[in-house]
């Protein structure tokens, strides 16, 4: 089955229908495993037990930056390629990105108080990460702000590419800024720092977060190809009345 | 149902919706908060100290923002002119429409700024000052805010002349709202969060009144 | 390392985490089953896609339940 079949609302509602149950399932199996894992992996030699929060920090805000990126690549859908079901991609996706980048900013703030003292600093990884989440609710109020669904997608498609300066702003803050945020260690030239006792299951729940991710989005899609399904039938009606 | 539960009921739905003032001004109260670092810079201790005076200005501001729909809005769709020539007394239906304002922009703000607090590293009694005065203070901001709303209802760019009418009578309350919101040294809580009281005491009955006889007059 | 006050931090984390999956989940279940719904509703009342414009009688009958 090509991609392009899925450019058919109808077809699409098809492979959610299949995908959805089976992509869940296997979102929990992968989620066993990995709180598992993490629950099994060894405390940091400084920072003891409150390293576990690591395994849902990291993973929530891998997820933030993925929704941006799924956006903006369905935004260039909209705006380039004309695809008929980018913008119900791009809709769907927000509020998903930005619960999982508040998730991060909260547990963030929760590592932070027994790490640092303090719940928060305006250093340069945590504010533009903060700065993410405003974009995120700027686009879902612009989304729930213009009436019609095709507007409403172009506008946010522009938001959303503009937006997008702020993803790597966010991966090379610490590196650009002298931030409190700790430096790359997972994703650097020359090889993680992070021992693998504690690498392997947090990957594990990344790869768990981004099937539930996608399991999420899928249904989100679903939901909005339905919504514009019943709006379309609503305004057929009341133009019938005439 | 009375008119006034319906008028309630209706603003409330309104403002929950699409193009509603609701959860916008608790958006917008968060970035203005988040620009402060920005301006003054990333100092924790300062920004403890004017934390409370900047959650006063942010959420004074946010309550602006819905104002400026709440008279015309109805007046645009004819509904105002109806409000005008029915039964319930005028100066009770502006009371309305301001208490369904606070409840879904004012509330809101109260509610969210506790967290928001956290961001410019308020300590916990900071933070019960805090929403003390603004739960006290906000519902002064709407009502004096309709004031503004009333007298600019027939202007279409009316946003930002309702902002400069309304800012100045806002004054006093932000003045005792900040003083309540700060009292760590030798004044105590209780005197300005007394006036703060009585200030909103005071908006809840003059607002209506005078805002209804602005309505009045720019409806002739 | 004062591992047992820390503790509270961690529980917290996660279950804020809990939380925000489980709003996330439930929200998606619910919009589902309300979009179900209406589009069960509108077909009944015989407005589908590809059919002619219903009767007026229900037809006004339905533009008052959507007003």
């Amino acid at each position: 089955m090509a991609i392009a079949d899925l450019a058919n609302p109808t077809r699409f509602l098809k492979f959610a229908d299949r995908t959805i149950p089976w992509l869940g399932g296997l979102t929990v199996i992968v989620f066993a495993y990995g709180i598992d894992q993490a629950m099994l992996a060894p405390d940091d030699y400084q920072q003891g037990a409150t390293v576990k929060i690591m395994f849902l920090h990291v993973p929530s805000a891998w997820l933030g930056m993925l929704g941006w990126g799924v956006m903006s690549v369905a935004a260039l859908g909209t705006l380039v390629w004309r695809h008929p079901l980018a913008d119900v991609a791009a809709k769907a996706a927000a509020p998903i990105g930005a619960a999982f980048t508040l998730l991060c900013l909260v547990t963030g703030s929760l590592w932070g108080r027994p790490e640092w003292g303090t719940y928060w600093v305006w250093d340069a990884r945590l504010t533009s990460e903060l700065v993410l989440l405003l974009l995120y609710l700027g686009v879902i109020a612009l989304w729930r702000t213009v009436e019609d669904p095709s507007r409403a997608a172009r506008a946010a498609a522009i938001l959303t590419l503009v937006g997008a300066i702020d993803l790597p702003i966010i991966k090379f803050s610490v590196d650009w800024w002298n931030t409190l945020h700790q430096g790359a260690s997972v994703f650097r030239i020359g090889g993680s720092t992070i021992n693998s006792s504690i690498l392997i299951p947090l990957f594990i729940m990344a790869a768990a977060f981004t099937l539930l991710f996608f399991t999420l989005h899928l249904a989100a899609m679903r939901n909005e190809i339905l919504r514009r399904r019943v709006r379309t039938l609503r305004l057929m009606q009341a133009s019938a009345v005439s | 149902m009375t008119a006034l539960t319906a008028i309630l009921i209706r603003d409330m739905r309104i403002a929950v919706r699409v193009g509603g003032g609701a959860l916008i001004g608790v958006l917008f109260f968060l970035v203005v908060v988040t620009l402060i670092p920005f301006a003054v810079g990333p100092n924790l201790p300062l920004l403890k100290q004017i934390g409370p005076a900047i959650l006063w200005l942010a959420a004074l501001l946010a309550s602006l923002l819905a104002l400026d729909r709440l008279f015309a809005a109805d007046h645009e769709d004819g509904s105002l002119d109806l409000i005008l020539t029915g039964r319930a007394p005028l100066e009770f239906v502006v009371a309305t429409k301001g208490l369904a304002h606070w409840l879904t922009t004012g509330l809101p703000l109260v509610i969210a700024a506790p967290l928001i607090g956290l961001l410019l590293n308020l300590d916990a009694p900071a933070e019960i000052t805090l929403v003390l005065t603004l739960l006290v203070g906000t519902p002064a901001l709407t009502f004096i805010g309709l004031i503004g709303a009333a007298i600019a209802v027939t202007l279409r760019r009316g946003g930002l002349l309702l902002a400069v009418i309304v800012l100045p009578l806002t004054v006093p309350v932000l003045i005792f709202g900040v003083a309540a919101a700060n009292t760590v040294g030798p004044v105590p809580f209780g005197t300005p969060f007394t006036i703060l009281c009585a200030l909103t005491l005071a908006s809840l009955v003059v607002g209506p009144f005078a805002a209804a006889a602005a309505l009045r007059q720019e409806m002739e | 390392m004062n591992a047992v006050n820390h503790m509270g931090f961690i529980i917290a984390s996660y279950a804020a985490a809990v939380a925000v999956v489980g709003v996330l989940i439930v929200w998606v279940t619910l919009d589902y089953r309300a979009q179900r719904l209406r589009l069960a509703d509108l077909e009944m009342r015989g407005v589908t896609r590809r059919s002619a414009p219903a009767r007026s009688e229900p037809a006004i009958e339905q533009a008052k339940e959507k007003a």
